[in-house]
């Protein structure tokens, strides 16, 4: 597997605390890897040093071969990634259409409105609201909006989705549901970097798992290996004593 | 496909009318419609900002007033023809905007809008003491540039049909760009420019063409109506009284909307109308439009066609 | 030289005034996140308020200070509620809109009611002689009350019970309201300390150069240079920019006609805020919120 993102010794501090600290991971294409950590661990740091929200104060990131440390969101977007966010960002005064036309306008090809607004009905279908297409986004539930915000991301056709808590405030039937989309998206070849709380979940999903704590990487492996972790069960129980098998 | 959508033919009539109303022959009523024409103009290309990306320009009568500035200097100076030294002047200041744009667009929404007074006041303060330009006191065009038009009375029908079609142009500037790919850019940057961003919408290019679009036009208008005036100077040519009323148009008509700002600058003009025959109103010009924006912006934001369009949504997919 | 240094001090002077003034919008901006853009008008009202103060009672000028801030203070509160309000959360552009209608409003009943006419505010204060330079009393009046009432903010915003309340919200308007700060409140009468600040500093002015109703354009813009040079929402560097600018405006006016001042100050402004997005004073970290 080639490696689709690579992150390199990344580093954050903002005024007295050091948010990530000598950070080094990679994605392979395909792969689907879960990005797991205590509250204030730093992950959504991190995907904002990924993406260039933030510049890091060292480190390297790699995107398909070309350098992307600390380039505009808008440049690394074009390079083929998308990502959502953890609290959902809808184009409220627009439809559900237009909000992914926009996602397939802007992303990795530089599609016309009108090819655009295929691609934006194609990624509508993929989480299901191909029904909703005229509906104003702000009219959406919760769940509606978190799969408008997946359904703009996957619009771009990107390489490589960064996923934040995308199921976060879903009841069970939703998580199944978005489960079974995110497994559809890999099946076309989208690698994903997912943060996520519900273990369950992630722990399913993902093929590999980084555990990050206080900003630094405390393990990584596959879930089975990582749930093991003396490590990491200290970081989230507190007591190494308290060993955890996988849930089914 | 274009030529099938109702509203390119409701601008189309909106031009005729313009065009016939005064017969060629009422210039009271010319000399009315003129003025509905320019604040036509002002406010759709003020849209372009303010209503598509989200941007409030409050010293957008710059444009307008370097464009006329231009223009008479062209004319008076160096002794060129109307449309050119109009075209020019719409191209001078619109790069001038470009590159200006630039540097100014980094500045989020508020420090812009705060940035935008000071551009005004500073070409303002500037040109009042360039004298090439005339300084203070301004500069004089000779009656002999009608000559070419043939004489001063037809020199003045000419400028109206031409200020009515800069005002067509600016509808369909307004209707084309709201309906492609860099429309749709401008319009997400509006609704949430960090998102936008991180979908790839290339903000600060798509912001700094957006500025320098809305420039073109007011520019080429100021060009034609300071001549007709056959004078200019700082204090009317940078008077933020009309851009203020550009936003208020905007705003009244329905910021966002392509029909807004041409329904909010007919109904201003009748407002301003009245106000102007009622001699306790005459001093309140601008009182009255604070109030009216006041009220607009803590009831209702979007404005007329705003309210409308919410009411009656097939009325939005035909007219925009 | 020497003349040089005299513009130089006398810069200094007036520019602590120009650091009042700014401190009034840069507190409004910090604790709401709304920048009041009637700023000018309330300056404008400041001055005419020590005006007609003096005409209709003959108290000495600076007497008139005290029920210019109170009534500075109100309008505020008033302006909180008829323009601001309703605008909490909302896109910045609304507030934008909305504080700049007011001033619309407020300017037109001016000019309505006085014109374009120039005043004066008479106030005999003997100076301060150096050779052959005097540094008018007024001038250094002006600098030792905004010093005082400078003083009386920072006790206000760091000794007291609802100063506290004060930064709090200015810091995390939500976290404040959780813990049971009645948040509306605070951010009224926030909105009154400002606008007072701006009244009083308006009223100062007064005591040294004569006005319009149109001199609130020439004194938002300077403190809106003084606010981006001392960074947003930052009391003690909107003060030290103030001065500053004092200073630079000393330099530059025995070599340059009036006019070209506003142009520099633009130029400044926006350079500023493109260059330095905190200010140009990022080192001194007290801001109304102390995030």
């Amino acid at each position: 597997m080639n490696a689709l993102l690579e992150v390199d010794d990344l580093g954050k501090r903002f005024g007295g605390l050091q948010a990530v600290a000598a950070l080094s991971f990679t994605v392979g294409e395909g792969e689907i890897l879960g990005l797991i950590g205590p509250n204030g661990a730093g992950k959504s740091t991190v995907f904002n040093l990924i993406n260039g929200v933030f510049t890091p104060d060292g480190g390297r990131v790699a995107f398909r071969g070309s350098d992307i440390t600390g380039q505009a969101p808008y440049r690394v977007a074009r390079l083929g990634l998308a990502r959502t966010h953890q609290i959902v960002q809808p184009f409220a005064g627009m439809t559900v259409l237009e909000n992914c036309t926009v996602g397939a306008c802007f992303g990795r090809e530089d599609l016309s409105l009108a090819r655009a607004r295929e691609a934006a009905r194609e990624a509508a279908g993929l989480v299901g609201l191909e029904n909703r297409l005229q509906a104003p986004a702000l009219e959406l539930t919760i769940a509606g909006k978190k799969r408008l915000e997946l359904a703009r991301a996957l619009a771009a056709r990107p390489a490589l989705l960064m996923l934040d808590e995308v199921l976060a405030g879903l009841n069970p039937t939703e998580i199944a549901h978005m489960i079974g989309i995110l497994r559809a998206i890999r099946g076309r070849g989208v690698a994903i970097l997912m943060i996520e709380h519900l273990m369950q979940a992630i722990m399913s999903l993902s093929d590999r798992i980084v555990v990050l704590n206080s900003g630094r990487k405390l393990s990584e492996g596959p879930p089975a290996q990582v749930a093991r972790d003396p490590a990491v069960i200290e970081a989230y129980l507190g007591d190494p004593g308290m060993v955890q098998g996988r849930a089914p | 496909m274009i030529l099938r959508r109702p509203f390119f033919w409701l601008i189309a009539l909106t031009i005729a009318v313009f065009a016939a109303a005064p017969r060629g022959a009422d210039v009271e009523l010319r000399e009315s419609l003129l003025l509905a024409a320019v604040y036509i103009t002002l406010a759709s290309n003020l849209n372009l900002m303010l209503g598509y990306a989200g941007y409030v320009n409050f010293g957008s009568i710059v444009f307008f007033g370097l464009g006329g500035y231009f223009c008479v200097y062209f004319m008076g100076t160096l002794g060129w023809g109307l449309v050119p030294a109009a075209l020019v002047a719409g191209v001078a200041v619109s790069a001038a905007a470009l590159v200006f744009g630039w540097g100014i667009l980094r500045l989020r929404g508020v420090h812009f809008a705060l940035a935008t007074i000071g551009v005004n006041e500073g070409v303002m303060a500037f040109v009042t003491n360039f004298q090439p330009w005339g300084g203070s006191t301004g500069i004089y065009l000779s009656p002999e540039l009608f000559q070419p038009l043939g004489g001063p009375r037809q020199a003045l029908w000419i400028i109206y049909y031409l200020l009515v079609g800069i005002m067509g142009i600016s509808l369909y500037l307004s209707y084309f760009v709201k309906r492609s790919k860099f429309g749709l850019g401008l319009l997400s940057i509006g609704q949430n420019e960090d998102a936008a961003a991180v979908l790839g919408v290339p903000t600060p290019r798509y912001k700094a063409l957006a500025y320098s679009a809305s420039a073109f036009l007011p520019a080429i208008a100021g060009g034609l109506y300071f001549f007709k005036g056959a004078f200019i100077q700082p204090a009317d040519a940078f008077d933020l009284t009309l851009s203020t009323e550009a936003i208020v148009i905007t705003m009244l008509g329905g910021q966002g909307t392509i029909v807004g700002p041409a329904l909010g600058a007919y109904l201003y003009e009748e407002l301003r109308g009245w106000l102007l025959t009622s001699e306790t109103f005459a001093n309140f010009q601008l009182v009255v439009a604070g109030v009216l924006l006041l009220l607009i912006v803590q009831f209702a934001p979007d404005g007329l066609m705003g309210f409308f369009y919410r009411r009656w949504p097939r009325l939005r997919r035909l007219l925009e | 030289m020497l003349g040089l240094a005299a513009s130089l001090v006398d810069g200094v002077l007036v520019g602590a005034v120009y650091g009042l003034a700014a401190m009034g919008i840069t507190f409004i901006w910090g604790v709401m996140d709304v920048v009041n853009l009637t700023h000018g008008a309330m300056i404008v009202a400041g001055m005419f308020g020590v005006y007609l103060l003096i005409a209709a009672t003959g108290v000495p000028a600076y007497a008139a200070l005290a029920p210019i801030l109170v009534a500075g203070f109100l309008a505020g509160v008033a302006l909180y509620w008829i323009a601001i309000h309703r605008m909490i959360g909302r896109p910045p552009l609304m507030s934008l809109l909305s504080t700049f209608s007011v001033n619309l409003v407020l300017i037109g009943l001016g000019t309505a009611l006085w014109g374009t006419v120039l005043f004066n505010v008479q106030v005999s204060l003997p100076g301060f002689r150096i050779g052959r330079y005097t540094f008018p009393g007024t001038h250094i009046m002006a600098a030792v009350l905004t010093a005082v009432i400078a003083a009386g903010l920072y006790l206000f915003l760091y000794r007291t019970r609802a100063g506290k309340a004060v930064r709090a919200v200015a810091a995390n308007r939500e976290a404040a309201e959780l813990v049971g700060i009645p948040t509306t409140r605070i951010l009224a009468l926030s909105c009154g300390l400002g606008v007072a600040l701006a009244a009083v500093s308006g009223a100062l002015i007064a005591t040294m150069f004569p006005f319009t109703v149109l001199s609130g354009d020439a004194y938002q813009l300077k403190s809106f240079v003084v606010t981006v040079l001392g960074g947003m929402g930052n009391p003690t560097g909107a003060l030290v920019a103030g001065v500053a600018l004092g200073l630079l405006e000393g330099l530059v006016t025995p070599f340059m006609p009036v006019s070209w001042i506003l142009v520099i100050e633009f130029v400044l402004f926006v350079v500023v805020l493109i260059a330095f997005p905190g200010g140009l004073l990022s080192v001194g970290r007290r801001r109304v919120g102390a995030r």
